[in-house]
């Protein structure tokens, strides 16, 4: 499939209190060249304006909403990045970038974010975009009775003031030097202030108008013609259709009735891979698929107990059969090859029944029996993946009784409940966000309910250190320590895989969300028929 | 019920099977062949059931004579197995489920009154909830073992069951001999057994072969919301399912195993219609 | 025809105690599901203060039967509630959908009721030959088949190979007749063949079966064709079960289409209650589940009087 090459080094200069320009870097993700997948044709042909982009989405309810708050599937989260605009966004090269913010300042601790917007922006019922705009969308997601998926993001924020209509400043609780990095999140949309409330009707800033929406069917938008970026948008029209059968897809978009389609079938990539009419392009990413081990009770409170389940368990095997080569081998730690703190040094951690065997000898057992709670629910193939790792883990003595659970309601009544079970992460973008929501004592996500404190000391440490030589020390260290005691395996990283029409042109495509960070409709466009 | 006795048939068997016409005799062979696959599987299959013995949707082979799968496991192999739970576990649902209908209805049809009320009235209760949400309430009250699922679509199927029955029994009970039954004094348990149940039972065993056939489908589906059977039991409706998406690409392995579900189906049905028209009595055919 | 009235007015009456028991048990069934709506909208990504706050919102920290009486008594003057995922009027979402089921619905009876009595009338006739045989081969083949199996099957030949229908059924509400035809054929086509096995198969079981009756053997022994026999004298007969096996089929068609309209994208209330299910998002189950039990009901009532009309002793008991 396709090579990834060495992940870039991070050109990163953060200096004392400087004035970030939009395109400077903070840091890059260090997203991985995609060289071999990129189309030539993409490359070569001039972006121009024109045209009905149709796209096909794995997901979206008829329970879905408008509301930024609200946004729980690739499909709002769609709409979101296309009719709004947001303060950051994330380039293909992984590097924060200005969007409604064109620049800011950082105080030394890294607790106070001044934030200057940019002029002339409009948002498409006409009212220009200012500062109270901004607070009412931030605090939006604030509101003591906020529901908004967003609320984690925002907490730290101690207060949002403007300083004028054109500079917004935040103050945070503690220093994070990764805050614009978080301000690309898609819930975090600038929404026009109405009444000193957010509306979120849909009305927002970005490249497209909101045509028609039919929650969990399809939405349409127009091309904005004030938007303030001269060089995006380039589609007339676009049309997002929610359809979750993964077949439905892949012969819409065969049959020409889609330009695109995100989350391709694996187990028939290579059949797909034949049709010369389209893309498939692969982005390593994020996404893990893991299970937890609850190292609160037997057996999984020994830590030898959870390196032997570590080792019984076939990476390769997982990798080639359930994401044919469409991942990355994960190393028992959630932290992915394209972040900038990834640990390179750390050795992979491979199938060794020997090993396994000598871990449990150590924990004072002969074997071990164990019952593994799985749905497809948990990710796609989890049921499958269940049954590959019961097989292997036998020959390293851990004999796994897998229990299949209803798909309905996993997440309430198997997700951290259950002593042995799957699941799955989207990743967050920093090492921080990541370790904070996932992996600290007191995270309420916490799968394994493991706590480590030489682990959680560092954690904060870490957040507040500028000098980035001796975070990456740190972050190395706690990848290390994951991977040893931590309460997770983690067999693999799953790359977003989709397919798109030879009809459309791109450029290098950006790894922070699917569908080139859900900015498809922004940054695509079609080629020369 | 009663037609589909296995002693009698066993007793008159060997007579019958060799005045039986081509049709039957073919399904017969079929579904023996099908019970022998399921009984031997494990002396049969020259893997595991659960073995992962090459990668994934190997092409057919002298070593793995129908291909793999989507996790590399043998597909014959798979297959037998799937016989064998498959064709257990739809028999005895689809028996456990006729008990209940057949019962029902019939008692319905003979008492009539307030008794056809109540047993009318909550079949059409359980059978106006949407099927999904039933299944749904059910499976999360009595857990997803074998023994929720067979009884959980057994109930499910008996509604339909009930209703079919009740219909063509109302329309005996109301015949003279019926009534003439009524008139001598006969118990209601000899009215339904021997004055009503022959009358409707080739109805009910043209039903049966159906029946049997949704069965497969309904497991298939339960599996689809992650109810159905446990991996890496190998069933034929999951089995479809998870290399569906190869018939887009034109490649037939998905078709083995619904091949098996329809081969069967045929096959039931092709006996029962033997049996159904020997009963009726008709040999102008 | 007074006791017609009387039987349609009694079933009536049933019918609605029939509804109200189902929204009792759907109401307290979902409370039985693990989670609400609270916890699957906010999904991983919420902590226990966000979805306490949220159910607030809703109002889901009343307890269940006031809950209940309320959304009972809006329902009595003919509100169907707001949506608690997104608040919009449950009315308004439910119209449109309701309308794409019946069609699709409408379109397949069309194709199938007809053709499965047609079907089952001609291998009855024929009963025993190669054509019965190839009937009965055919039809039991397609149940065998799950449904989205044969949705997949027909794309593949009629829509990626041959190019004469779309494998999305993408209607608009600006869409012609004919435009919304061609993008349910393939859908309706799917469902077809799922139903058709059933009624054929019942039609004919149900006509043989009573070739054996003396009536029959006088009406052949009068000299009258064998069709005539059959569709004279044996098919008044039989109408009981064919016609509960139609409408079971029919309320299949409008009440157990998920598969399909996943498949072929197509708007309906299958995706729409199933969405509402793993959600929790209850006045929408409700709401779904009263028009799933009304069709019910009313089909079942139809199947019963027809069944009444057709039996003359039911008509004119002694």
């Amino acid at each position: 499939m396709s090579k990834w090459g060495e992940h870039s080094k991070p050109a990163l200069t953060v200096s004392r209190r400087s004035v970030l320009k939009s395109a400077a870097a903070v840091g890059a993700l260090a997203i991985t060249s995609s060289g071999a997948t990129l189309s030539v044709v993409a490359q070569e042909s001039a972006p121009k304006r024109g045209g009905h982009f149709k796209l096909g989405v794995a997901a979206g309810a008829t329970s879905d909403s408008l509301d930024p708050g609200t946004y729980t599937n690739s499909f709002t989260e769609l709409f979101g990045k296309t009719l709004h605009g947001y303060l950051t966004g994330i380039d293909a090269d992984g590097k924060v970038n200005g969007e409604i913010a064109e620049s800011w300042d950082v105080s030394k601790d890294a607790k106070t974010w001044i934030f200057k917007l940019r002029k002339g922006v409009e948002f498409h019922n006409g009212k220009s975009l200012d500062a109270k705009d901004v607070l009412a969308s931030i605090n939006h997601h604030r509101e003591e009775q906020s529901k908004s998926g967003a609320k984690p993001i925002v907490d730290p924020v101690d207060e949002v003031r403007a300083d004028g209509p054109g500079t917004v400043v935040f103050v945070l609780k503690d220093g994070n030097a990764d805050f614009p990095y978080l301000l690309e999140d898609f819930h975090l949309a600038i929404v026009p202030s109405k009444d000193g409330k957010a509306d979120v009707s849909g009305v927002g800033a970005g490249g497209y108008v909101l045509d028609n929406i039919d929650y969990g069917v399809k939405g349409t938008g127009k091309r904005f013609a004030n938007y303030w970026k001269s060089d995006a948008a380039w589609f007339d029209s676009f049309e997002a259709l929610a359809i979750h059968d993964v077949t439905a897809r892949t012969n819409a978009l065969a049959t020409g009735q889609i330009h695109a389609m995100e989350r391709c079938d694996l187990k028939t990539i290579h059949l797909l891979e034949r049709n010369k009419d389209l893309e498939i392009v692969s982005i390593a990413g994020t996404q893990f698929y893991c299970t937890a081990m609850d190292c609160k009770a037997a057996p999984f409170d020994n830590a030898d107990v959870r390196l032997a389940v570590k080792h019984a368990i076939n990476r390769q095997q997982l990798l080639d059969t359930l994401l044919h080569g469409h991942g990355k081998l994960g190393n028992d730690h959630p932290i992915g090859s394209t972040n900038r703190f990834f640990a390179k040094n750390l050795p992979q951690r491979e199938f060794d029944p020997e090993k396994a065997r000598f871990h449990l000898k150590k924990a004072g057992l002969s074997d071990l029996k164990i019952s593994l709670s799985t749905a497809d629910a948990a990710f796609p193939g989890a049921v499958d993946a269940a049954a590959i790792y019961q097989q292997d883990a036998a020959k390293a003595g851990v004999s796994i009784d897998v229990v299949r659970e209803p798909n309905d309601g996993y997440w309430d009544t198997v997700w951290l409940k259950k002593p042995f079970y799957m699941s799955y992460w989207l990743g967050r973008p920093t090492a921080d966000w990541m370790f904070s929501q996932g992996y600290a004592a007191d995270a309420a996500w916490n799968q394994g309910h493991w706590k480590n404190a030489r682990f959680n000391e560092l954690l904060v440490a870490a957040r507040s250190e500028l000098d980035d030589a001796k975070r990456s020390e740190m972050y190395a260290e706690m990848q290390s320590i994951c991977r040893d005691d931590g309460g997770e395996v983690i067999p693999v990283f799953a790359n977003n895989v989709s397919a798109l029409s030879r009809k459309i042109a791109h450029t290098k495509l950006a790894s922070n969300w699917d569908l080139d960070g859900f900015r498809c409709a922004e940054r695509w466009w079609f080629a020369d028929a | 019920m009663t037609v589909i006795d296995v002693r009698s048939i066993l007793v008159v068997g060997g007579r019958r099977f060799v005045s039986a016409p081509v049709s039957a005799k073919f399904g017969m062979v079929v579904i023996a062949a099908y019970v022998l696959a399921a009984l031997l599987a494990p002396h049969l299959t020259p893997y595991g059931e659960a073995e992962i013995v090459g990668t994934q949707f190997e092409p057919w082979s002298s070593k793995f004579w129908l291909g793999t799968d989507n996790l590399g496991r043998d597909m014959l192999t798979r297959l037998a197995f799937g016989a064998r739970n498959t064709i257990g576990i739809a028999l005895l649902t689809t028996c456990l489920a006729f008990s209940i209908g057949a019962f029902a209805g019939l008692a319905a049809a003979t008492f009539a009154g307030w008794l056809d009320q109540i047993l009318a009235r909550l079949v059409d209760v359980l059978m106006s909830i949407p099927q999904l949400i039933f299944a749904l309430l059910l499976l999360s009250i009595f857990g997803t073992s074998v023994s929720a699922l067979v009884v959980v679509i057994a109930l499910l199927d008996s509604t339909r069951v009930f209703r079919l029955s009740r219909a063509v029994a109302i329309n005996v009970a109301v015949l003279d001999y019926v009534e003439a039954a009524r008139l001598r004094g006969e118990g209601a348990t000899w009215i339904m057994t021997r004055e009503i149940l022959p009358n409707i039972a080739p109805t009910l065993v043209a039903e049966f072969g159906l029946r049997f056939c949704f069965v497969f489908l309904l497991i298939s589906a339960l599996s689809f919301l992650g109810l159905g059977i446990q991996p890496p039991t190998a069933d034929w409706g999951s089995m479809v399912r998870d290399s569906a998406t190869l018939i887009s690409y034109g490649d037939i392995t998905p078709l083995l195993p619904a091949g098996a579900i329809a081969l069967l189906a045929v096959a039931v049905n092709l006996v029962v219609d033997w049996l159904l028209h020997s009963a009726s009595g008709l040999h102008d055919a | 025809m007074a006791p017609i009235a009387k039987i349609i007015g009694q079933r009536v009456a049933l019918g609605m105690l029939t509804l109200w028991i189902v929204s009792v048990i759907i109401f307290a069934g979902v409370q039985f599901l693990p989670g609400d709506i609270a916890t699957e909208m906010l999904g991983q990504s919420a902590t226990a203060e966000t979805i306490a706050a949220f159910r607030k919102s809703l109002g889901l920290d009343l307890p269940v039967h006031l809950r209940y009486a309320y959304w009972l008594a809006d329902v009595l003057r003919g509100d169907l509630g707001t949506a608690l995922s997104n608040g919009r009027d449950i009315g308004e979402l439910i119209r449109p959908r309701l309308f794409n089921t019946l069609f699709l619905a409408l379109t397949a009876a069309i194709m199938a009721v007809p053709s499965a009595l047609l079907g089952g009338l001609l291998s009855a006739l024929y009963r025993n030959t190669f054509f019965d045989r190839l009937i009965n081969v055919f039809t039991l083949s397609s149940i065998s088949l799950p449904e989205f199996f044969i949705a997949y099957i027909l794309i593949m030949v009629l829509s990626a190979k041959a190019g004469i229908f779309p494998s999305l059924a993408d209607v608009d509400s600006t869409a012609g007749l004919a435009g919304r035809l061609n993008a349910v054929a393939l859908p309706a086509l799917t469902l077809t063949l799922a139903v058709l096995a059933h009624m054929t198969r019942m039609t004919r079981t149900s006509i043989i079966n009573l070739l054996a009756n003396q009536y029959i053997e006088t009406a052949r022994l009068k000299g009258l064709p064998e069709w005539r026999v059959l569709v004279r004298h044996a098919l008044p007969n039989a109408w009981a079960p064919i016609v509960t096996v139609v409408v079971l089929n029919l309320a299949y068609l409008i009440t157990g289409v998920v598969i399909v309209e996943v498949v072929f994208v197509y708007p309906g209330l299958g995706q729409l209650i199933v969405d509402s299910v793993q959600k929790r998002d209850i006045p929408v189950v409700q709401a779904c589940s009263l028009i799933f039990a009304a069709t019910y009901v009313l089909l079942n009532l139809t199947a019963d009087v027809l069944s009444i009309v057709t039996n003359p002793r039911l008509m004119h008991p002694k």
